[in-house]
């Protein structure tokens, strides 16, 4: 196991990521910034004797606590995912990490045009693992589907007998691309750490991560 | 002088093109790089002013694009990238347009197309 390669995909893992949070927060942010400067723009106006239309403002300041919200929402997952870095070994609800990985994939998703579906039991599933390494390879695994040009990618985690899996479900074929070979080394080498296995599965659309009961 | 606005963000757009509409700038604003190539077969516009990062067309796919439709309309790209490495590395991929930084200061847009007008 390569320990070099799992830093290295780490890291670009990280800021992709951060990078993708940061550039949403910057679009709340200038949609702020134009709230605020068109308020201005109807003080002034007001001055000059045109009256202000309440419901305008009422619209404004909607919007500008939407955004907000919308912020806040994004620094509380870069959040999460930041402290998702913190134990080498945590027990972990798999909904959970899925919700936190989907909310931040969901953008660089939609960039190629696709969507993540989530499917969640009504049950907790959980895992003992390492779960950045985890939140890792799943987006490798989606970023590979996504390269395929896959309209809809549905994350689906279960227990199993032995442990749990994740299932990722889409309409693809192997290999997407002959030259792209998948799993690839990095993969290969997050798999080991994470002591999981990659089940491909072409004809139905699936590709199933296991993970051990004990990590 | 007539711009077209580019942005996934509709708030942002609309907000934007209302405040340039006030200091006298016509601006209309759609939300896709799909829109944005139907709506300059229906008008002419001197600047079109375009986000990087949107689904499907990116804003640089979108520059070509629209180059093939109407080669004399002139460019500002918005982006979100925060770096100053961001935002050389975008400046040389876009040529000769210009790259201004979310939040946009509205000033500096304007000031930029009066520059790329008189030029």
């Amino acid at each position: 196991m390569s320990w070099e390669t799992i830093a290295r995909e780490g890291f670009q893992f990280f800021g992709k990521m951060s990078a993708s949070i940061s550039h949403e927060i910057k679009n709340a942010l200038a949609i702020i910034n134009e709230s605020a400067g068109l308020l201005e723009d109807f003080s002034i106006l007001a001055e000059k004797g045109r009256p202000i239309d309440p419901e305008r403002l009422k619209l404004l300041a909607a919007s500008v606590m939407k955004q907000i919200q919308r912020a806040d929402g994004l620094i509380k997952r870069l959040n999460r995912f930041a402290h998702s870095a913190d134990d080498p070994i945590k027990i972990i609800d798999l909904n959970e990490t899925l919700e936190l990985l989907v909310s931040l994939a969901q953008r660089p998703a939609a960039m190629r045009e696709a969507r993540l579906d989530l499917v969640l039991p009504d049950h907790p599933v959980m895992a003992v693992t390492n779960p950045f390494l985890l939140e890792n390879i799943l987006w490798l695994f989606l970023d590979f589907l996504l390269t395929g040009n896959h309209k809809v990618v549905q994350l689906i985690p279960e227990v199993t007998g032995t442990g749990v899996r994740i299932r990722l479900v889409g309409q693809f074929g192997f290999p997407v691309d002959p030259a792209q070979a998948f799993p690839s080394e990095r993969e290969k080498a997050l798999l080991e750490a994470l002591r999981g296995e990659l089940e491909m599965e072409p004809q139905v659309g699936e590709m199933i991560l296991s993970l051990q009961k004990n990590f | 002088m007539r711009i077209l606005l580019v942005d996934d963000e509709a708030e942002l757009v609309s907000t934007l093109a209302e405040r340039l509409s006030f200091r006298g700038i016509e601006a209309d604003w759609v939300t896709s790089g799909e829109e944005a190539l139907k709506q300059v077969e229906k008008q002419r516009y001197d600047i079109a002013v375009l986000d990087v990062k949107m689904p499907r067309i990116s804003g640089l796919a979108l520059k070509k694009l629209l180059e093939e439709k109407d080669p004399q309309l002139k460019f500002i790209f918005l982006t979100g990238h925060g770096s100053e490495e961001d935002f050389a590395i975008g400046s040389a991929e876009a040529g000769e347009a210009y790259y201004l930084i979310k939040p946009v200061d509205l000033n500096l847009l304007i000031e930029k197309l009066k520059e790329i007008i008189r030029t």
